[in-house]
């Protein structure tokens, strides 16, 4: 449905690192596809040529059948778009919003409700509100039921997670489910590698590169190396004296505690060796990675 | 065509709902108008007039009566210290000095001729040329009057004597507010037409709003004319406010050709509308585009006639005032309102702001681009 091909892009002047650099990506029909990467990783970039605002400086794009250069017209029919920063019209009401998107695309809420009527039902009470006022959360909503009114068969959200709350993140992706469900494919960025896992496929991205393509489980799998999770006292001490730690491929502080990746999985080795360097041991275990452990190992790479 | 109503649609709304924008375009256009032209007057009167008189006599009191009758100058310090004179330029006391010197009279009848002097502070350069202008006027009256006190004068003239009656046409009274309102008029109408509609534009650039049209199946210039329009019409709204002030307030009243003025003004929005959408495509924050808008503001104004004549710039800034369109809206409201201009008569005029408007408006369609 989505195919990116050896696009290139760099803003400003030569010799910069480019904002994209020879991207491959292919999204099935129907799928529910993220693209994963820190700030700054290109992602957005990636975004907005594949919503045909901006032009590759090198490769093509097509979605469905269209080339976002060429058949930007026919494209733009079928495209829902939200992208990161809110942008609907803060002084316009919350109906007026969602009813001018859904006549500049030819259509009315009526025709479309049963897309949004899940996520509009919570929009409701606050329907002749403006825009800006409505809470982060709601604002979020309300920009996804914008990008949904004319019933696209692609929907590109760039970072919809980004400033949302636990619990708001949680139901967004409960969304994107049901939407998935009703044959729309999503392609979706986020800069939470926890949400990984609720891609049914994912791309690693970062400086402009794909470090990475597949399942989550496909991902996870690639990674290797076995991995410790350890809880100490001194959690810097602990990662200096592990650093310099024969058959130790690495050491990173993962929130409070630390990830030690290594081929030899004897946790009592570890601690003996944080023993002699006097650093308190709480707790040692065996981990499976998670999305975040093999960014940062392909990185490393 | 819808998605061209729909923009339009959702405009008003806007427009209507941002009490900022309400408030510039009914309030300003009132006020300026009422206000500006009073102050914006190059007529100058209340002259302080210093006299040092060193002779005393008759001549010389009736001199200075004179000058206490006449409404242009008024007689602020008066002396009989030669030194004084200077000071009471430098603080101000005086716009200009004239001194009587001594046996000013007895030299006037044994010589048949006297001098006087008259110094001015010609700082403002206007006020100080009008000044020594309306001073020699009263003097010369004076003179008159006393050459028909010597002797009489024979029934007939003994030479040929020429009198000049100047008739002021168009402005009777040669009222300068009746020169100046419809010119502020023609600066409002650019204020709210060209600048509105650019901030207008620009402000969905700050927001990202545009991101999202630019994503809809919205043309190019669908986007461009339901931003077009409303300000268009705006500028009608305003013209037709600005009209009612000044017939209220200054008396102007625009005869039967006022239709002329909307026929004009219709096409001069669209022209002035085309540079404010030009000057949102290179800008991209409000900030920037209300420091160009001003730049420019001041350009145009200045180099426009509204308040030099246009023959007296040097020629380079001549060939600016003749591609500047407020100097063809400024003239044309003044051919309109005050000789009561034909349509015929403003051709001239409605061909260049019809070229002016193509330009303008094409390089705004040709540099709007909905990528990058």
């Amino acid at each position: 449905m989505i195919e990116v091909s050896g696009i290139y892009k760099s803003f400003g002047k030569k010799g910069e690192i480019p904002a994209l650099n020879d991207v491959y990506l292919d999204v099935k029909e129907g799928e529910l596809f993220g693209v994963i990467g820190p700030d700054g990783a290109g992602k957005t970039t990636l975004f907005r040529i594949i919503t045909t605002l901006l032009l590759p400086d090198k490769g093509y794009a097509r979605v469905g059948r269209y080339d976002v250069q060429n058949d930007f017209r026919a494209l733009r029919k079928i495209l829902g778009y939200m992208p990161g920063r809110f942008s609907l019209y803060q002084d316009l009401s919350v109906a007026e919003n969602l009813a001018f998107y859904a006549s500049i695309f030819n259509t009315t809420i009526v025709a479309n409700y049963h897309l949004i009527r899940d996520i509009y039902v919570q929009l409701e009470p606050f329907k002749d509100r403006r825009a800006g006022a409505l809470s982060g959360g709601m604002k979020q909503k309300l920009a996804l039921c914008c990008a949904l009114i004319h019933k696209p068969q692609i929907l590109v959200l760039d970072e919809p997670t980004t400033g949302v709350d636990v619990v708001s993140r949680k139901e967004f992706w409960q969304m994107l489910q049901r939407l998935k469900s009703e044959g729309i494919t999503i392609l979706v960025s986020t800069p939470y590698m926890d949400e990984a896992s609720m891609c049914e496929r994912l791309a690693l991205i970062q400086q402009g590169r794909i470090l990475s393509k597949g399942t989550p489980a496909g991902i996870l799998s690639d990674y290797s190396g076995r991995l410790l999770s350890v809880r100490t006292g001194d959690i810097y001490k602990a990662k200096l004296a592990l650093e310099n730690a024969a058959d130790v491929d690495d050491v990173y502080i993962f929130g409070e505690s630390l990830h030690v990746k290594t081929q030899n999985l004897d946790p009592a080795r570890i601690e003996r060796l944080l023993a002699a360097n006097s650093v308190e041991v709480f707790d040692i275990k065996v981990i499976p990675p998670t999305i975040e452990d093999v960014f940062l190992a392909k990185l490393q790479s | 065509m819808t998605a061209f109503f729909l923009i339009l649609k959702k405009e008003f709304r806007q427009i209507f709902r941002d009490p900022a924008i309400l408030r510039l375009i009914f309030l300003m256009p009132v006020l300026q108008l009422i206000i500006l032209p009073f102050a914006a007057d190059y007529e100058v009167k209340n002259i302080k007039v210093g006299i040092i008189d060193l002779d005393h006599s008759d001549y010389s009191r009736s001199l200075i009566t004179k000058f206490e009758n006449s409404s242009y100058f008024k007689l602020a310090v008066y002396s009989s210290d030669h030194h004084q004179a200077l000071k009471w330029l430098e603080k101000e006391e005086a716009d200009l000095v004239i001194e009587i010197p001594p046996r000013f009279e007895s030299t006037l009848i044994r010589e048949n001729s006297a001098t006087l002097q008259l110094v001015v502070n010609a700082v403002n350069g206007t006020k100080g040329n009008l000044g020594a202008a309306y001073t020699s006027g009263v003097i010369q009256q004076f003179n008159q009057e006393i050459r028909k006190d010597w002797f009489e004068f024979p029934r007939f003239n003994p030479e040929p004597f020429i009198t000049v009656v100047p008739i002021s046409l168009y402005n009777p009274y040669s009222d300068y507010q009746r020169f100046m309102v419809p010119g502020i008029l023609a600066v409002l109408l650019t204020m709210t037409g060209g600048f509105l509609s650019a901030l207008n534009i620009v402000k969905e650039k700050e927001l990202g709003t545009i991101e999202q049209l630019n994503v809809s199946p919205i043309r190019k210039y669908q986007f461009i004319l339901g931003k077009l329009v409303p300000f268009w019409l705006l500028g009608f709204v305003i013209l037709t406010l600005g009209l009612v002030v000044s017939y209220v307030v200054h008396g102007i009243a625009p005869g039967t050709n006022i239709g002329n003025i909307y026929i004009f003004t219709a096409l001069y929005l669209l022209a002035i509308v085309g540079f404010g959408l030009l000057l949102s495509n290179f800008t991209s924050t409000q900030q920037q585009a209300m420091m160009v808008a001003f730049f420019f503001m001041l350009i145009f104004i200045l180099l426009s006639g509204l308040y030099t004549t246009i023959e007296s710039m040097p020629p380079w800034a001549q060939k600016i005032a003749y591609i500047n369109p407020l100097t063809y809206m400024v003239d044309a409201m003044r051919m309109v309102l005050l000789k009561g201009a034909t349509l015929r008569d403003l051709l001239p005029h409605l061909r260049v702001i019809a070229a002016i408007g193509i330009v303008l408006n094409f390089l705004a369609i040709w540099t709007y681009h909905k990528r990058s």
